[in-house]
């Protein structure tokens, strides 16, 4: 049920998780504009309302209905009392919630509040997306969804079978049905897990790879490592940072450069300290999670020319190849 | 108390002041370990009883305090783990972990009114669905087991690492949503043409007569609304219990002996969730107390006199290389390659200098806001045990 990295695209729809703070946001709009860049129509959902997803694009903020950011880019806010209104509107045949009274604002209340009446309304509306794109009645070659953070994850993905669960017949039971098959397909779904080469955020994606594969039936993708740091130096240039910081070096750099010239060494330092202290992390994720491993570099914002997100999307274009 | 009102607050001042200390902030900036680093402290700057509770779902403390699966019963951090990270503690330091399930089983047999109905809800199917799988049932129930752990006063500061939720501020409105949620109109309505069958053989009647459940029948089926509404009307016999609970959680969090502490990075969205955040709690009469910065990039990256010789180096690497030769170290012989780490090094520092200033800026322009209380550098190595939460909890207590 793994994916290959080559064809991660080709699928249909692709969650995007991982811990909070790791950039899966960054990550997910990058993903969807590589997807643009090769011709697909995307969706971009933003599940947790934070709001910046449209800013990443140079856009206004943006709400449920889908806004085009740049060409072939469209994104969304998910809001589930918005997604709880469609949903009646289009299986129920309520013609206005006006015409019932109070009940309108009983279902604002149950879409936020009510426990897990959240989690299905935000992965139905995903894949009622995909399905009706699939079926040629909706846009989307593509589906890009930056998901619920990593402890949330399996809760959202896991929806549709734990109301199947609860639910024997009626028709929210067929309908669930439909989503755990789509989830479930490994040519159309893929979960990807985002991570930095940080310690905890490793911990919590080995974590949720043996979870989702424990626990849930949606195929996983790739986990991305995303602010890999630059390697500084190669092997063997430790000896001239050595001698350049030897009294005589010192005083010729002095006079070089000005006595910043120590600050310049010590950037070097600080920066293969950093590195080195990531490593390792690096090295545990690939040895415990068998996934394709993508690497994505960190971006220092000293290229204010190209915005965050084309930087990613070209690196993520490198990484996964043609 | 805001954190401009008192410019003298230190989480010094902090320790003596409170018995609970909420330490929150977006995901990802180091919240756990600062949590973490702080109760530590506190167990070797006082002489009291210090708990870390974390609410993560994730298992975070765990890794960073080297125990495996501390549960929902409190463990001492054994003194000989403190000792061989060489602290000494005055006090004692505990840690524990939210479990969700098990926070929730007390919880029901707490306030049913009797077994039966405590056992006829652990069996109901809802029951483990709402409580065990989704989310909010975790913020709902850290603030519980926070409230619980406070009254039974076996300790002196409780330091609460909060739930990852996007939305900060969600789980301090938890007990509130969940009392209104199991006392609202909504379940009244819902539970409504159950009430006749009473408890425990609850039956449709009028079915049919309102619109509500017609349109509930379509979409859910009638099993599901059946087996809704028995969950609620036997939780409903809690209402009472429940609602008490929820509403001295919410009071115990706003008293003074209960302050906040928002951490966050210089990065430019975590800080400003932070500034949401700080504003969101004072809003609603928190005690924000202190702001903490985690990973900060050090001033020196900042220097002129630095980031003229990196512009320097960019443009006339070659010819410095040339004349570093003449010092006649071996390792500086290869002008190239000499000139090629100059270049290396340069454009190092260009990028982190570039990073430091954005993070300088930010921070002025916070400073004119509110008052810092407490800045952690940038660490080059990764915080996983006692000793690397010492090292933090020093920067925090000096700063």
């Amino acid at each position: 049920m793994t994916a290959g990295r080559l064809d991660l695209l080709d699928r249909r729809l692709l969650f995007f998780t991982g811990k909070g703070g790791v950039g899966k946001t960054s990550v997910a709009a990058a993903a969807a504009a590589l997807g643009a860049e090769r011709g697909k129509r995307v969706l971009l959902v933003e599940v947790d309302a934070k709001g910046n997803l449209g800013a990443l694009f140079d856009h206004p903020p943006i709400g449920f209905g889908p806004m085009q950011v740049r060409p072939n880019v469209h994104v969304m806010q998910m809001r589930t009392d918005e997604s709880l209104r469609e949903y009646l509107r289009l299986h129920v045949r309520v013609p206005a919630l006006g015409g019932i009274g109070p009940l309108a604002n009983v279902l604002e209340f149950v879409a936020n509040a009510a426990p897990g009446v959240k989690e299905i309304l935000t992965v139905g509306k995903i894949c009622w997306e995909v399905h009706e794109s699939v079926e040629g009645r909706a846009p989307w070659d593509l589906v890009v969804v930056d998901a619920a953070a990593s402890g949330h994850v399996i809760a959202q993905l896991d929806a549709p079978r734990a109301i199947q669960e609860l639910v024997q017949v009626g028709r929210v039971r067929t309908q669930t049905e439909w989503m755990i098959e789509l989830l479930a397909a490994p040519e159309i779904t893929a979960l990807n897990v985002v991570t930095t080469p940080e310690e905890l955020p490793v911990s919590e994606t080995i974590e949720l790879v043996g979870r989702a594969r424990e626990e849930l039936d949606v195929p996983l993708g790739v986990v991305i490592a995303n602010r890999v740091l630059p390697e500084p130096l190669t092997r063997g240039d430790d000896a001239i940072v050595t001698a350049l910081r030897l009294p005589d070096s010192a005083a010729i750099l002095d006079r070089a450069v000005g006595s910043g010239a120590v600050g310049v060494l010590d950037a070097l330092d600080l920066a293969a300290a950093l590195r080195a202290s990531r490593a390792p992390h690096l090295e545990r994720l690939r040895q415990s999670v068998d996934l394709p491993i993508v690497n994505l570099p960190a971006l220092f914002g000293s290229d204010p020319a190209q915005g965050v997100v084309d930087q990613l999307a070209a690196a993520l274009a490198e990484e996964l190849g043609t | 108390m805001s954190v401009t009102a008192d410019t003298s607050a230190s989480l010094e001042s902090l320790l003596a002041s409170r018995e609970i200390i909420v330490f929150c902030g977006s995901g990802g900036v180091g919240k756990t370990t600062t949590a973490a680093a702080t109760a530590l402290e506190a167990a070797t700057r006082t002489s009291g009883r210090v708990l870390v509770l974390t609410i993560d779902p994730a298992r975070r403390l765990a890794d960073a305090l080297g125990l495996d699966g501390i549960g929902n019963i409190e463990r001492r951090v054994p003194e000989d783990a403190l000792r061989a990270a060489g602290i000494e503690t005055s006090g004692e330091l505990w840690a524990a972990m939210l479990d969700t399930k098990a926070s929730w089983d007390d919880l029901v047999l707490r306030h049913a009114p009797d077994e039966e109905t405590a056992y006829r809800i652990l069996d109901n199917r809802m029951y483990a669905t709402v409580t065990g799988r989704f989310v909010q049932s975790h913020d709902y129930i850290a603030m519980e087991r926070l409230y619980d752990l406070h009254a039974s006063g076996r300790y002196d500061v409780i330091i609460v690492d909060t739930p990852p939720t996007r939305n900060a501020i969600d789980f301090l409105e938890a007990p509130a949503r969940m009392a209104e949620f199991f006392g609202g109109r909504l379940l009244r309505w819902l539970t409504a043409p159950y009430r006749v069958g009473g408890r425990r053989g609850a039956r449709l009647i009028h079915f049919a007569s309102r619109p509500f459940y017609q349109l509930a029948d379509r979409v859910l089926g009638k099993q599901f609304l059946q087996d809704i509404a028995e969950f609620f009307l036997n939780f409903q016999a809690m209402y009472d219990g429940f609602n008490a609970r929820a509403q001295a959680v919410q009071q115990l969090l706003h008293e003074r002996r209960t302050g906040f502490v928002v951490v966050t990075t210089l990065e430019s969205s975590p800080l400003r969730e932070a500034q949401f955040f700080c504003h969101a709690l004072e809003e609603q009469r928190f005690h924000l107390d202190a702001l903490v910065l985690n990973r900060v990039l050090p001033s020196w990256l900042c220097e002129p006199s630095a980031l003229a010789a990196a512009a320097q180096l960019l443009d006339r690497a070659l010819p410095v290389a040339e004349d570093l030769v003449t010092t006649g170290a071996s390792a500086l012989s290869d002008v190239e390659r000499t000139a090629r780490v100059l270049l290396a090094a340069a454009s190092m520092f260009r990028d982190y200098s570039a990073l430091a200033e954005q993070e300088a800026q930010r921070r002025d322009e916070l400073s004119s806001a509110r008052s810092v209380v407490a800045t952690v550098p940038i660490l080059d190595e990764d915080v996983h045990d006692i000793a690397g939460l010492h090292r933090i909890g020093k920067e925090l207590f000096t700063t």
